[in-house]
């Protein structure tokens, strides 16, 4: 490409797209952390951001209140949430089978509850306007005038990171994740962490999903979350466990979603399948150099991710 | 010693599914005492401790702490009450570090700088030197070790809990370990010390209570007792002990020559020019400590890695490219130490299980269909000239207890008559008898003109039926010598003089 076509692509609205494309799959991410964390893997996460996308627009369109449809579409896909956490932790069934049904079931059961509202405009959910630094020159149309959802997922991984590193709860989590037969030995409860764990993946899922359904596109179409899960779970790996990477990440990944469509409109010749792509792509590189022993350790898979728990004795 | 015990447990018991773990089971600790619990593997020591640590409620009984009522019904329970345990597997997180791994073990650990500052002090003041903020799996089984009774010092505890502690250790910190206890006691801990060495036993403990098959036994003084009563009291027999009967021909059917070889593993160890000879009848022992090419040699011999043609010969033929199937259809078998995953495949009955080594030389497999009721019928076989404790050959590897499991591995291949059979730690977790017996088959084999490598870390298995024994460190082979005149001394410094070199038993 030439230096005449990206010069034509303005900056700062640029990177306030790349904040809204980042902000759902941030969200989605961030809770799939804790709960593989916990070590356990739900691959469920697209079924859970899908429902929480039509329950957050039903909530709104009902309430015709933005604030309490976030609220909804966290306790919905929530409950999905436990439907994986009663199969995986009580009955004890496989998790990357159950997780699978879980993504399938939430796609089939939005499709279901959304199907009166197609079409249908949801209350708008206002841009902040930050005295002062919405008037800053370009920081302030890039960084500085986003609805408060924006900000909050910001906080949100802030606030996963200090949890996880600064306190008790933070610790046990990690320790049930990284040596479920030693935690159960010291007298944690292992199952008890890993549904909290789970549930809170779930509503972390279902914000991500009404952020789409509500603030992004705002509208309810059938499966249009369209892979936004699947690139979550392949953040997660990607910020190899870390909470501030998986912002980095998160940025990146939907820089690539945006730069796809900016790429098209200025009529670059990239087929935009590879740039489609390469989320994946980059997650299989980091899964492959994952895969020996000691980068594993170095990315700090959790010892005890995928490993069904049995209580002895 | 006061009179009051410090815990006295009456009549526990606690059944499973199928199995009575603990039967009855009464007796006393008090304080300023160091206590044995022994028993074979499966006796009901660990079910005891567990009740003890709240993990497990007993069925019926009662336990009393200084004189009070004491039913814990979660280790945090215990804890407070003022009971501390070691675990056997060390109940530690690899990816955390000291200090992180210490506060998960407390009830109300203090903030992380003072935290720190205690794990310092207590771990000077009983010469376990530990740094707090370094990760645990960064360090070596001893070190792991010292955060799990790091751990339980720190709470003050008045009865420690020790659960097989030296299996892992060097002698040297065996030494350490031991001054650490003794210390502890004359502070006025009570400890019960789990472990099925008897000569530290008769070195450490005050008292020792024996458990057999759930009940106990005895309790008495071990240092009134012989090592061998004490072990009798554990089996209930009289100790069989392996019977030899070789004469070692000149007929050389297995030469290794200048094998140099990269281990599969990222942390494994490179088999650096071994060469040795193994001659018709006999038993040749590889002793060394874990993790100095054991397993690396048993994959060179078993064709799991594979090497230059030459580099292995067996009866003459060059054998060093051939796969696992090919050295099996010339009679050399193998089996690995790491029975469930490696030997027996965990899901898959006994029958398959057998099937997957024994297809070729017992014929069960033809023009690539398998004949079930032959690979039953060898299985059973197996079962009963072995002894396995198992309702039959349908039932799944994981199932059966470890001895169980390894009685029926090393009586697979010894049932198939090789010519030469690699084993590696045979009697590994397993009890007194079954050890025997094991022991014994291998013996029986070389009497009917077999020849056997014994890879062991055990240097008296080693010492009992093997005829030669060489050394493994870093990967080199010393040169094998007889066993008959070896004395202990000789064989440290085979293995690589003082140093860090586990020496097993020999400095009892």
């Amino acid at each position: 490409m030439t230096g005449a076509e990206l010069s034509s692509i303005a900056l700062a609205p640029l990177i306030a797209a790349l904040m809204i494309a980042a902000t759902p799959i941030m969200l989605a991410a961030i809770g799939e952390l804790v709960v593989e964390k916990s070590g356990v893997l739900n691959l469920g996460v697209e079924g859970m951001m899908i429902t929480g996308a039509v329950c957050g627009f039903v909530f709104a369109v009902q309430t015709s209140n933005p604030y309490l449809a976030m609220l909804g579409a966290a306790a919905g896909a929530a409950v999905l949430a436990l439907v994986f956490a009663l199969l995986t932790q009580v009955l004890m069934a496989n998790q990357v089978a159950s997780g699978l049904a879980l993504t399938l079931f939430g796609l089939g059961l939005s499709a279901l509850i959304g199907q009166g509202y197609v079409g249908i405009q949801p209350p708008r959910t206002p841009k902040l306007d930050i005295p002062v630094l919405s008037d800053l020159p370009f920081l302030g149309r890039a960084v500085f005038s986003h609805d408060y959802m924006v900000y909050l997922s910001l906080a949100l991984v802030g606030a996963v990171w200090y949890f996880l590193k600064y306190t008790r709860a933070g610790l046990i989590l990690r320790a049930v994740g990284e040596n479920h037969d030693a935690a159960h030995a010291l007298g944690y409860r292992v199952r008890r962490v890993r549904i909290l764990a789970i549930a809170f993946g779930g509503a972390c899922a279902g914000l991500g999903g009404a952020y789409l359904s509500l603030i992004r596109v705002p509208q309810w179409t059938e499966g249009m979350t369209a892979g936004a899960g699947w690139i979550a779970l392949a953040l997660v790996v990607f910020a190899s466990w870390r909470p501030w990477r998986v912002v980095l990440g998160a940025y990146l990944f939907g820089g690539i979603l945006v730069l796809q469509l900016t790429l098209q409109v200025v009529g670059v010749r990239i087929p935009v399948e590879y740039l489609a792509m390469s989320p994946y792509l980059i997650t299989i590189l980091v899964l492959v150099i994952m895969s020996s022993g000691r980068a594993r350790a170095s990315l700090a898979a959790p010892g005890s991710l995928n490993r069904p728990f049995f209580a002895s004795g | 010693m006061s009179d009051q015990p410090l815990l006295s447990l009456k009549g526990l018991t606690k059944a499973y599914p199928g199995v009575v773990a603990n039967d009855d089971v009464s007796f006393d600790i008090r304080p300023r005492e160091v206590h044995a619990l022994l028993g074979e593997n499966g006796a009901g020591k660990s079910t005891l401790v567990k009740m003890i640590y709240g993990l497990v409620r007993p069925d019926s009984g009662i336990m009393a702490w200084n004189g009070q009522p004491y039913a814990p019904d979660n280790p945090a329970t215990a804890r407070q009450t003022g009971v501390g345990m070691v675990f056997q597997h060390f109940s530690l997180f690899d990816a955390l570090d000291v200090a992180e791994n210490i506060a998960l073990g407390m009830d109300d650990p203090p903030p992380r700088r003072q935290l720190s500052r205690s794990i310092r002090e207590v771990s000077q003041d009983y010469g376990l030197p530990l740094d707090p903020g370094r990760l645990v799996g960064e360090l070596s089984a001893g070190e792991r070790q010292r955060v799990e009774i790091v751990r339980c010092l720190l709470q003050n505890p008045r009865l420690l809990i020790m659960d097989e502690p030296t299996s892992v250790l060097t002698p040297q910190e065996v030494d350490i370990l031991f001054a650490t206890l003794r210390k502890l006691r004359d502070e006025g801990t009570a400890i019960l010390y789990i472990s099925h060495k008897l000569e530290e036993i008769r070195a450490l403990c005050d008292t020792a209570t024996v458990l057999r098959q759930g009940q106990k036994v005895a309790t008495c003084d071990p240092r009134q007792k012989s090592a061998r009563e004490l072990a009798e009291m554990m089996v209930g027999k009289t100790l069989h002990q392996p019977e030899r009967d070789t004469s070692a021909s000149d007929d050389i059917v297995l030469e290794m020559r200048n094998l140099t070889l990269r281990s599969a593993h990222l942390f494994g160890t490179t088999l650096k020019d071994v060469s040795f000879a193994l001659r018709r009848g006999e038993v040749l022992g590889i002793g060394g400590v874990a993790g100095n090419g054991q397993d690396e040699l048993l994959a060179a011999l078993s064709g799991e890695a594979r090497s230059k043609r030459d580099a292995l010969r067996m009866l003459g033929e060059p054998v060093g490219h051939l796969g696992p199937n090919a050295r099996r259809a010339m009679g050399l078998l193998a089996a690995p130490e790491e029975r469930l995953g490696h030997a027996a495949a965990p899901d898959m009955s006994l029958t398959e299980n057998a099937l997957l080594t024994a297809a070729w030389r017992q014929k069960l497999v033809r023009n690539g269909f398998v004949n079930w009721p032959r690979a039953q019928g060898f299985a059973e076989a197996v079962i009963t000239r072995f002894d396995v404790r198992t309702p039959g050959p349908h039932v799944v590897a994981r199932a059966l207890s470890g001895g169980n499991l390894q009685k029926f591995v090393i009586g697979r291949e010894i049932s198939q008559e090789p010519e030469v059979l690699v084993v590696n730690q045979p009697t590994w977790g397993v009890d007194a008898s079954a050890a025997a017996a094991i022991r014994q088959a291998l013996l029986d084999l070389t009497a009917r003109g077999g020849a056997v490598v014994l890879i062991s870390q055990d240097l008296d298995e080693i010492m009992e039926i093997a005829d030669r024994f060489a050394a493994l460190n870093e990967g080199r082979l010393g040169t094998p010598r007889p066993t008959r005149g070896l004395t202990m001394e000789e064989i440290g410094l085979m293995l690589g003089g003082a140093g860090d070199m586990e020496v097993a038993h020999a400095q009892a």
